[in-house]
């Protein structure tokens, strides 16, 4: 498929991801501002979202502190913030907008009905604006933009370069939200096992919707190892790294081809590392330390996709020269 | 969508109605419609109305200004109240606009290769070959079929029962197409009933021929040819219709930078690596297409296009240089080509048409600025023309000086009583002038859907239907015998 098309169709999935991850991330973060707590604890909570989406230095350029309006309005609403919900599903609106023809009608009207009612919802809000109802609501637009994409599109490269750029994000976000938790929320050693430590851990696993199936698998209380194993190792966790590798894996090999060698390669490599992984030895590791790791390698892959599926050609003449191989009549 | 003319003439209020001649009597072609029109309450109408305008919303069926991004992706008024037409003007019609349409390409062919027409003294030489939009590099060039305007949109006015005029040719990359089934859609969607009552001649299949038309250009006839859209990109204002077509044909919408030129052929850059294009429907004007022949400034083109072209490794449509035959100095000479080159009598007859580059044409104009409509002789969109019956003594002086100015650059056409048909406006259902655009497909054979773009001036009283400048569409209906 062309190069560009195949670059605007996982973009689209990405930001929608991303819209959608975002959405969790602040929406735990506003249910734990809930709870009784200090200032600074509150404080600290508040700043989660902006470091998870590597926008805290850029807040601090416009406020002067953290203050849960602010960061709430700059997080969902600011168009000036790329990494916001509005842009990521403005992001995701033009890149199928700039491929409506190669998606399906009812993807471009499922995504353009979202986009229509954001910015209604932009236009209308007030200082009580129900930022949950929110995220629900973006939470099923991300939800039903994927069930529609799944419901009626050819299953051909373009749905292989939609669902790559889907798990791409997700595996990303995934990492992001366990890594920063786990440094930021960890609790002081006496509130481990406390009221405070359920919740947060309780909210960590309901951000990535994995709370009911983490009592489903362990039948007992929550801990930091057994959260870390549910988002990293297990395979049957929709949104863990290992089940998002698995689809990575999977697509590159759909989508085959010799340009994507390279790219199945990394992919691979990070796919092992993940199913023949133990967590007592990432955790002898260190989590973060894994994270970080993971986080780059990631974005290497996601690089080599870039290079390999979509910038094809670029100087192409001089890629032809002098043979013509890979022309294909 | 380009081309317009005030539809509108001074002191009269007698204009031909679509739906009631003489002002009472249900035309035939109405009656069923009319049964049900006059029964159905008002509120479900406006109610049918807003429901279409969410739909259109919804869908992303908008055009958009250049340069003014996302706030502008604006829509165009669409009217629930269809223009009809009789299978036995529809007849008429497409008859007409294909005879028309073969003769334009014959004249093409011609102009490009023996211009056996300048030796007939039909026009002279000058006029095209002096022409900006006459292109030298087409001289003598094999276009397959012999082909040049693969689609074409005619604009059609009716001033009575029998009185249908062709306005305009837009033989360079012609829109509208897109709204003429997105409106039956809507029809079809909003009102199943009256498609039960009518034979309606469908015109869903308009992609579906467009490209068979388009494989039969292929270079060397070859099986499965690799064909492609060439638009400018998502914010032309037409880029609604270029991804819709690109959708409905299932072939690749493709911009400038996708595609290359290696070796006098045509590649565009997959995830798989290059592949051979054989066909471009393109909808970039010729001056964009390539900058190495034209604007070099262009990033809207294709390095080398014109060297694969010419060499005859990849088609266009519609071909470059059509723009000489859509010009209305040209088109005033289009019934000569007609008797020219396909020795048979027009179909449908141009409107009146002063010439301003002729002596006398230009004294008579020049003497009755106030009661004309001059435009310019490659002006489009409704822009730089002077409608004589409205404009005040100021305006119509200011225009003169221009024409004197270069009175070659002009032509001069009577203000037309133009037919209206019901619309809804902001005061009512009112009749509002209309005019019509069918398109003609050539390559395989020359063919049309049985229907067509009827824009609308939706203001009362407003003389221009352009999208651009404020007009509406409704779905055209074809009855079928």
């Amino acid at each position: 498929m062309l190069s560009r098309t195949a670059s605007n169709v996982y973009w689209m999935s990405r930001y929608m991801e991303r819209a959608e991850n975002t959405a969790r991330i602040v929406n735990i973060v506003h249910h734990m501002s809930l709870l009784p707590k200090s200032a600074s604890e509150e404080n600290s909570e508040w700043s989660l979202p902006l470091k998870i989406t590597d926008t805290l230095d850029v807040f601090f350029d416009r406020h002067h502190s953290i203050n849960p309006p602010d960061v709430l309005d700059y997080i969902t609403m600011d168009e000036n913030n790329p990494s916001s919900i509005y842009s990521s599903i403005l992001a995701a609106r033009e890149n199928g907008r700039a491929v409506r023809g190669r998606i399906t009608s009812e993807m471009w009207e499922s995504l353009n009905a979202t986009w229509l009612e954001l910015k209604r919802i932009k236009e209308r809000r007030s200082k009580d604006f129900d930022c949950s109802r929110f995220f629900e609501w973006v939470k099923e637009r991300s939800h039903l933009f994927r069930g529609v994409t799944h419901g009626t599109i050819l299953h051909d490269a373009t749905f292989h370069f939609v669902r790559l750029g889907t798990f791409i994000e997700r595996a990303d976000s995934t990492a992001r939200i366990l890594d920063v938790k786990y440094h930021v929320l960890l609790p002081s050693l006496g509130d481990v096992g406390g009221a405070v430590d359920y919740y947060q851990w309780g909210a960590l696993l309901r951000s990535v919707s994995a709370f009911e199936s983490y009592r489903r698998v362990y039948r007992d209380v929550i801990t930091p190892f057994r959260v870390a194993e549910m988002l990293v190792l297990r395979e049957d966790m929709p949104r863990s790294l290992h089940a998002c590798l698995d689809e990575i894996q999977a697509i590159l090999g759909a989508i085959g081809g010799f340009s994507g060698v390279e790219a199945r390669r990394r992919a691979g490599e990070l796919h092992a590392s993940l199913h023949f992984a133990r967590m007592a030895s990432i955790f002898k590791f260190g989590l973060h330390e894994f994270l970080t790791d993971f986080l780059s390698r990631i974005t290497d892959l996601s690089e080599e996709i870039h290079s390999s599926f979509f910038v094809y050609g670029e100087g192409a003449a001089s890629v032809l020269e002098p043979t013509g191989i890979g022309v294909q009549e | 969508m380009q081309s317009a003319h005030p539809f509108f003439k001074p002191d009269s209020g007698a204009f031909f109605d679509e739906m009631r001649s003489a002002g009472e009597n249900v035309r035939s072609p109405y009656k069923i419609f009319s049964d049900w029109f006059e029964t159905v309450p008002k509120e479900i109408l406006q109610q049918k109305r807003q429901e279409a305008e969410i739909l259109f919303q919804r869908l992303g069926i908008t055009f958009s200004v250049y340069a003014e991004i996302l706030q502008n992706e604006r829509m165009i008024p669409f009217d629930i109240i269809p223009r009809i037409l009789s299978a036995r003007e529809w007849a008429r019609i497409s008859a007409g606009a294909c005879q028309r349409i073969k003769a334009i390409n014959m004249f093409l062919n011609d102009i490009y290769r023996d211009q056996e027409i300048f030796r007939a003294g039909i026009l002279p030489s000058r006029q095209v070959l002096e022409h900006p939009q006459f292109l030298p590099q087409m001289r003598g060039l094999d276009v397959p079929g012999g082909i040049y305007v693969h689609i074409a949109g005619i604009d059609i006015v009716r001033t009575g029962e029998n009185d249908f005029f062709v306005l305009e040719d837009n033989l360079r990359i012609p829109s509208g197409v897109s709204y003429m089934i997105e409106n039956r859609r809507m029809m079809m969607r909003l009102f199943p009933n009256l498609f039960t009552c009518h034979p309606i001649a469908p015109v869903e299949h308009y992609p579906q021929l467009l490209l068979d038309n388009l494989r039969a250009v292929a270079p060397g006839g070859g099986n499965d040819p690799t064909i492609v859209l060439l638009t400018p990109g998502a914010y032309n204002s037409a880029y609604f219709e270029h991804a819709f077509l690109a959708q409905q044909m299932g072939i690749e919408l493709v911009e400038g930078q996708d595609l290359f030129v290696r070796d006098r052929k045509v590649y565009m850059r997959t995830t798989m690596g290059p592949q051979r294009v054989d066909v471009i429907y393109r909808r970039v004007d010729d001056a964009f297409l390539d900058p190495l022949v034209f604007r070099p400034d262009s990033v809207l083109g294709v390095p080398g296009l014109l060297s694969a072209y010419k060499s005859g490794n990849v088609a266009l449509a519609n071909a470059i240089g059509t723009g000489v035959a859509d010009d209305k100095a040209t088109y005033v000479h289009v019934p000569e080509f007609i008797r020219f080159y396909l020795d048979e009598e027009p179909i449908l007859p141009n409107v009146q048409t002063y010439r301003l580059s002729e002596r006398e044409d230009c004294l008579y104009v020049l003497d009755h600025l106030e009661d004309l409509v001059i435009k310019e002789v490659q002006g489009s969109g409704g822009y730089g023309m002077l409608v004589g019956p409205t404009s005040t003594k100021q305006e119509i002086e200011e225009y003169r000086i221009r024409i004197l100015d270069n009175p070659a650059n002009f032509i001069a056409q009577p203000t037309l009583a133009l037919s209206t048909c019901p619309t809804f406006s902001e005061s009512g259902i009112v009749p509002c002038h209309v005019d019509l655009r069918p398109f003609v497909l050539s390559g395989r054979s020359v063919s049309m859907v049985p229907g067509g773009l009827t824009r609308v001036a939706l203001k009362e009283n407003s003389l221009v239907v352009n999208s651009s400048q404020g007009g509406g569409t409704k779905d055209t209906w074809v009855l079928e015998d």
